[in-house]
């Protein structure tokens, strides 16, 4: 046990990562490693996986099955779902959502990285860059996750060559580059023996980059709010009519993007009026700005007519409103998503009717080829739709605001959630590779 | 110890990144004002314990300076420890609450449920607390549960469809996306919410010594009558305990969860301060549950504390 205080445990960022990997990766032994060798495993766990594994005659005890709770109730069909897991270090505290592997799961992965700042995607060293690694990269590259890991499993068994994981990192690397991911990082591990996963490897001293949980421990949270848009989806008008507070309106809700100053101009969504942040509240108490992911209650100068669902945003920046959505979406439900279906949309606070007027294409995930007017979604599938709602939405590219940019449809009938969606174009156009001659002189 | 709890940024992120217990306190937030906004009739369960005192502290901040838009419920089962019934009724007075209270020993009392023979009422819960939701038309029923207490919680949703059975199916599950919960459900059916499920029992306790929020007297170390059932030591009292063969002795103990009196453990302790919890819990080896079941290591422990809790 690390002698960790008080003080450091609570002087922690938060990072939210998603794990991907075919069932035969060691996806469930990296997890467990990573859950075990942070110490995040106590004892009372550590004894139950020590008994399974000793009734399976296992010799030592089998890390995987920490999260073998999940793999039971799989084999059963009870469940095919994202589980969300917690450890910490003295540096970060940590949400995984642990995506099962399998093609048919698109879904859970979508779902796990719509909130994930970080992918880990194994591969096996003896199989290297396969089908299945290519449909997890372009998924963490159309939810825009702006960190990818690599890890490279099983070393061990490829006898901790560098030629065999250089070969690997290269070829995922460009591929990953061409959908637009923004930063992959390739770390060889064994996750059965432990190398480079929470302890650097003695096996490969040919490798000087961090070990996996380093780099969850360091890599930067962005929050890049220069070159955000500033929105707050209004949740909730605060309005307590007591005799201690008889004018008080507030308009409450969690900053999606950007910052927010009192004495800011603002206007508000979809009725264009606009008036003057007068004060935020942070939780109760005054402050001059606020920003993402700040749950807040902003008061205004002007006392216009807003309500849920409104989006107050800076005059000078606001996004158009449209009844026309083209987006990419990932179907979730069993029951299919036709051109015709009537569907409730959510986007920020906001629920409106919707249509789906068209299904132009459908993605295959292995070559990325498109299959024009499939007619449908099915569960997993991924494709570009085209929808018509019933009032006018302040969205954004899903590019420039992954939370004011994306929706869910919903079933009206029996509110099943249908479709996740992300407005705009499907993926980023990769990064202008850089002329190594055009950097000499220039020393940022 | 003299260490102080505060929120201070991480030097690798950007000055806008939010400490963790900040950004977990943002996300309770956003998920009461979502319910708020989009629910009718939604209540708050409320037993007293870390868990849905947090959740209340939560609450209150996300409408301040206007009141909670929610009443409580508490599912009373007859053997609470009295500083917690205490604290109950001291803190719906203090905030202006509407109580509502399901009974065990009312159902028990009408001999529509049986006493068990073992006298946990944790299994006797579920009843009085589905009527109740039924009878006053919740359609919103907040939990304290958190994701870290176990397997199965591992893989519930933050807005959670119960049938009008108050069954939760996987099945049936609604995969979450961003932060766009989906509450819609037909009549009769309610949504079971979550607004602690990304915290830890660690982040509870945290957050609870940085706000300064008052618990219980029994979540620290004091002397009490106690006796040995089944490796933990429980209150002795009417409820039950102890039986012949079981002897009382005074013991300095806290508990770590609390619940009924019948079945919940408690730990040998010292700590009487905040932050002597939050250092006890950081060097435990045991988890929440382990600690206060720690004869019960078999699998099935899970789902037995899960009844334990009786909520969800």
């Amino acid at each position: 046990m690390s002698t960790t205080t008080t003080e450091e445990l609570s002087a922690t960022t938060l990072l939210r990562f998603a794990t991907a990997g075919s069932v035969d990766d060691g996806k469930s032994t990296l997890v467990g490693r990573l859950l075990h060798d942070s110490k995040s495993v106590l004892t009372d766990q550590l004894e139950a996986v020590e008994r399974a594994s000793a009734s399976r005659g296992q010799e030592g005890p089998d890390l995987a099955l920490l999260t073998d709770g999940l793999r039971a109730e799989r084999e059963q069909g009870i469940t095919i779902d994202v589980a969300y897991r917690y450890f910490a270090t003295a540096r970060r505290r940590f949400i995984l959502a642990d995506t099962p592997g399998h093609v048919q799961y698109t879904r859970n992965m979508v779902t796990g990285a719509s909130t994930a700042e970080l992918t880990v995607i194994l591969v096996d060293a003896r199989n290297g860059v396969v089908e299945q690694t290519r449909r997890h990269a372009a998924i963490a590259a159309l939810l825009r996750v702006p960190h990818v890991v690599l890890a490279v499993n099983k070393m061990d068994l490829v006898d901790y060559q560098e030629s065999v994981f250089a070969a690997i990192a290269e070829e995922f690397t460009a591929y990953a580059i061409e959908l637009g991911v923004p930063e992959v990082t390739a770390i060889p591990i064994s996750a059965l023996a432990g190398d480079n996963v929470v302890e650097p490897s003695a096996n490969m001293d040919w490798y000087g980059g961090p070990t996996v949980l380093e780099h969850l421990e360091t890599v930067p949270v962005t929050h890049d709010l220069s070159h955000c848009h500033a929105r707050l989806p209004v949740q909730y008008v605060i309005r307590p009519q007591s005799a201690e507070h008889p004018d008080y309106r507030g308009y409450a809700g969690q900053i999606a993007a950007g910052s927010f100053r009192v004495g800011e101009q603002v206007m508000v969504l979809p009725s264009g009026r606009t008036t003057k942040i007068s004060g935020i509240d942070l939780l109760g108490k005054p402050v001059d700005v606020a920003w993402t992911t700040q749950s807040v209650t902003v008061l205004l100068e002007d006392d216009i007519d807003i309500s849920r669902g409104d989006l107050i945003v800076p005059s000078k920046d606001a996004p158009a409103t449209t009844q026309d959505i083209e987006a990419t979406v990932c179907h979730v439900a069993d029951q299919p998503l036709t051109v015709g279906h009537r569907v409730l949309l959510k986007h920020g606070t906001r629920t409106v009717k919707a249509i789906v007027k068209d299904i132009p294409s459908r993605l295959t995930l292995d070559d990325l080829s498109l299959h024009p007017h499939p007619g449908q979604l099915v569960a997993n599938d991924i494709g570009r739709v085209k929808i018509r709602t019933a009032e006018p939405l302040p969205v954004d590219s899903y590019a420039d605001s992954r939370r004011t940019g994306s929706f869910i449809l919903i079933d009206p009938a029996d509110g099943t959630t249908l479709t996740a969606g992300m407005v705009g174009e499907s993926f980023a156009s990769p990064e202008p590779v850089k002329d190594e001659a055009e950097d000499d002189g220039w020393d940022f | 110890m003299t260490t102080t709890v505060a929120t201070v940024e991480e030097g690798t992120d950007s000055p806008y990144a939010l400490s963790h217990l900040d950004a977990l306190e943002s996300e309770g937030v956003h998920i009461f004002r979502e319910v708020a906004g989009e629910f009718e009739n939604p209540v708050i369960l409320f037993s007293g314990g870390k868990d849905s005192i947090v959740m209340l502290h939560l609450a209150l901040k996300a409408f301040a300076p206007a009141a909670v838009p929610f009443s409580l419920l508490h599912v009373d089962t007859g053997h609470n420890f009295p500083e917690v019934i205490e604290y109950r009724d001291r803190t719906v007075a203090r905030h202006n609450l509407r109580l509502h209270v399901a009974s065990v020993q009312d159902y028990i009392d009408r001999g529509v449920l049986r006493e068990r023979p073992d006298g946990t009422r944790n299994p006797l819960q579920t009843l009085p607390l589905t009527e109740k939701i039924q009878s006053e038309k919740f359609d919103a029923v907040f939990g304290g549960g958190r994701r870290d207490e176990e397997k199965a919680r591992a893989k519930e949703r933050v807005f959670s469809l119960r049938d009008e059975f108050s069954q939760w199916d996987p099945r049936r599950q609604r995969p979450e996306l961003w932060n766009l919960y989906n509450g819609r459900h037909a009549p009769g059916e309610h949504v079971r919410v979550f607004p602690l499920s990304n915290w830890t029992e660690l982040d509870v306790w945290q957050y609870i010594a940085r706000e300064g929020i008052e618990l219980p007297e029994i979540y620290y170390a004091h002397e009490r009558e106690v006796f040995q059932r089944g490796g933990m030591w429980l209150t002795a009292g009417e409820w039950g305990g102890p039986k012949d063969g079981e002897t009382v002795e005074k013991r300095l103990i806290r508990y770590r969860t609390v619940g009924d009196m019948s079945c919940t453990g408690a730990v040998d302790s010292d700590a009487v301060t905040l932050d002597q919890v939050i250092a006890e819990i950081a060097a435990s080896r045991l988890t929440e549950r382990g600690a206060t079941r720690a004869d019960d290591k078999l699998s099935e422990a899970a789902m037995e504390d899960r009844k334990r809790e009786g909520y969800f």
